[in-house]
């Protein structure tokens, strides 16, 4: 059930009704009703794989957790009368028994994802090699399910168990409340990936029909379609165009696509985003934020922190600093200091798990090799600018343009340039392919190529580019806007009939201008494939 | 606490680590530095700073950073 059609439309309407109509804890366990209801539409058989996970960590995290306040209350009791060596020991035996159950859990939850997504990636590769070496035989793909949403929701419960053994909270008492926490519908299907400390303030609690929350979420749902069904839904056309026939759309018509591709998924993601955070906010339930105005980053590093947030904290506070803080690479960075000096050893811990985090990365976006080498793209980026710091520096102080309007624009367009042409392997999804078309915008780009027929061959007409261009300056306006708070704060301060205006204008500009209606089919969100 | 202030100012010469409060949430030091740092401080002190404990709590200041390494000190005695 996608996003944009009229049955979840419809689903969502009688969800909210029910849900007002219910008190205390009626009201979340009919979401949890109402989230399974979801999934059971979507695809019967993927109720079997969530409800194993929900069921697999809920008991795995609650042992870990009884664990350690039964070892707790003991360990109060009895250290003053043990000796250091002894307390230590009995510290190491209780931590050795948590550590298995939270790496059985762990490695079957992970591989139940592995083995969903990657299998005929692994076979696909195996059969290059065979290829390789000379074998004609190849091993046949595998028809299997894939679960939707099972990266969400399975970094999702992870990162629960996680937290869990590392002692930050107690585990749920209550499998139902933590199913929900799984489950949650409108999260389900492309995130964010929620914390469960921070979704849980708000997912159980008993929430009264308040109109300012119910009209902010309204809005934010709005604006989400907004986004999808007049930007990503439109351009897309184009994007499409020019992917299909790489030979025919090269030079300028591939940094188009570039460019385009760049609006299509800022519009489909944020726009698919704000229906979620908006769904959950009509209910009262606070989801946390995905984005902030990522496209105005001054450069990777800071690109990555505002763009898909939550993702990208996973990544650092489960990955990356899991790995670069153990006993191996704390023993690899005093080895690679001795052998390479101070200043060099100690780059080789951070670059190293940096690399397994954007393989990773890479590889949790699809089981391909143009989605590793998209990560590993952001890697090498990223990796040069931390190299290029000391020059910024020299730079910095002997030209004075810092904190000018010129350089941050300069900036701005640089990071957009740099993502955009990473996001090629996204789009042509063939490695050797995407190389071929970026080079072709250097070296085939002929003028020609910018006629306005050009362009209205693509699929779409003048009208729309227009439509599209305005739409941009409205998407725009409204980041640089928010740069001093909350829009819609700002709009609820305005008068009645001045509120109502710009409700009923977006509602009707996304009625009229929007790709939609019956016989129409809105295109999957992308990020629904992860 | 004067060898962790020069740690971190290898990494930042630019930034008063004595007085600054908000080093992780303005931004000041990021992912690299901090795992840039639990090495230099194991190196220094010779203690382990785990996963768990890198968070903005514990690396917003030269302060709470020189409690973690004493607690860290503390618990190995």
């Amino acid at each position: 059930m996608l996003f944009t059609s009229y049955e979840f439309l419809g689903f969502l309407l009688v969800v909210f009704l029910i849900y007002y109509l219910l008190r205390g804890k009626a009201q979340w366990s009919f979401l949890l009703i109402s989230s399974y209801v979801f999934y059971f539409i979507a695809d019967p058989r993927y109720l079997i794989f969530i409800a194993i996970t929900t069921v697999s960590t809920f008991f795995a995290a609650r042992a870990i957790s009884d664990k350690k306040s039964s070892f707790d209350a003991w360990f109060k009791e009895h250290k003053k009368e043990m000796e250091k060596d002894e307390r230590k020991a009995a510290k190491a035996k209780a931590h050795a028994v948590e550590k298995k159950i939270f790496l059985c859990c762990l490695l079957f939850n992970l591989g139940i994802l592995a083995v969903t997504k990657y299998t005929n990636f692994t076979i696909s590769n195996i059969n290059s090699i065979l290829n390789a070496v000379g074998n004609k035989g190849t091993l046949s793909f595998v028809d299997l399910v894939i679960p939707m949403g099972i990266s969400f929701y399975t970094f999702q419960t992870m990162g629960y168990l996680i937290d869990v053994y590392n002692g930050k909270f107690e585990a749920q008492r209550s499998i139902f409340k933590f199913a929900l926490f799984v489950s949650f519908f409108p999260q389900l299907v492309q995130g964010p990936i929620s914390r469960y400390d921070d979704l849980s303030k708000t997912l159980f609690e008993e929430h009264r029909f308040d109109w300012r929350t119910v009209s902010f979420g309204l809005e934010r749902i709005l604006w989400g379609f907004f986004k999808k069904l007049v930007i990503a839904e439109r351009i897309l056309v184009p994007v499409q165009a020019i992917i299909q026939e790489p030979d025919k759309y090269n030079g300028w018509y591939a940094f188009a696509g570039a460019m385009f591709y760049a609006l299509q998924l800022y519009a489909d993601f944020t726009g698919g985003i704000d229906i979620t955070i908006g769904v959950a906010e009509t209910m009262g339930i606070k989801v946390t934020e995905n984005f902030i105005r990522p496209y105005f980053s001054k450069n990777i590093k800071e690109y990555w922190n505002r763009w898909h947030i939550t993702m990208g904290t996973w990544f650092t506070d489960y990955i990356f600093y899991p790995i670069s803080a153990s006993q191996f690479m704390m023993k690899l960075s005093k080895k690679s200091r001795s052998v390479l000096g101070n200043n060099l050893g100690k780059r080789v811990p951070v670059y190293l798990s940096s690399f397994i985090v954007w393989f990773t990365t890479g590889i949790w976006h699809g089981a391909s090799w143009n989605f590793i080498v998209w990560g590993l793209g952001n890697f090498v980026v990223i990796m040069i600018s931390q190299e290029l710091e000391p020059f910024y520096r020299w730079f910095h102080s002997k030209v004075k343009v810092a904190g000018t309007f010129g350089w941050k624009l300069f900036q701005v367009i640089r990071t957009v340039l740099i993502m955009s042409s990473l996001r090629m392997f996204d789009c042509y999804r063939d490695v050797p392919l995407t190389f071929k078309m970026f080079g072709s915008i250097f070296t085939k780009a002929r003028l020609s190529q910018l006629s306005v027929n050009a362009f209205t061959d693509l699929g779409i007409t003048i009208a729309d580019y227009v439509v599209v261009f305005i739409a941009m300056v409205i998407l725009i306006a409204v980041s640089l806007i928010q740069r001093s708070g909350s829009v819609r704060e700002k709009i609820a301060e305005l008068s009645a009939a001045r509120r109502f205006a710009i409700w009923y204008g977006l509602f009707m500009v996304t009625l009229i201008f929007g790709a939609y209606g019956i016989g129409y089919s809105a295109s999957q969100f992308i990020y629904n494939q992860f | 606490m004067n060898e962790l202030l020069e740690i971190l100012s290898d990494l930042h010469p630019e930034v008063d680590f004595a007085t600054a409060t908000d080093l992780v949430d303005g931004g000041i030091l990021d992912s690299f530095d901090i795992v840039s740092l639990i090495s230099e401080i194991n190196e220094e002190f010779d203690v382990t700073i785990g996963a768990s404990e890198l968070t903005p709590e514990n690396f917003n200041s030269a302060e709470a950073i020189y409690a973690l390494i004493k607690e860290k000190l503390d618990d190995e005695d």
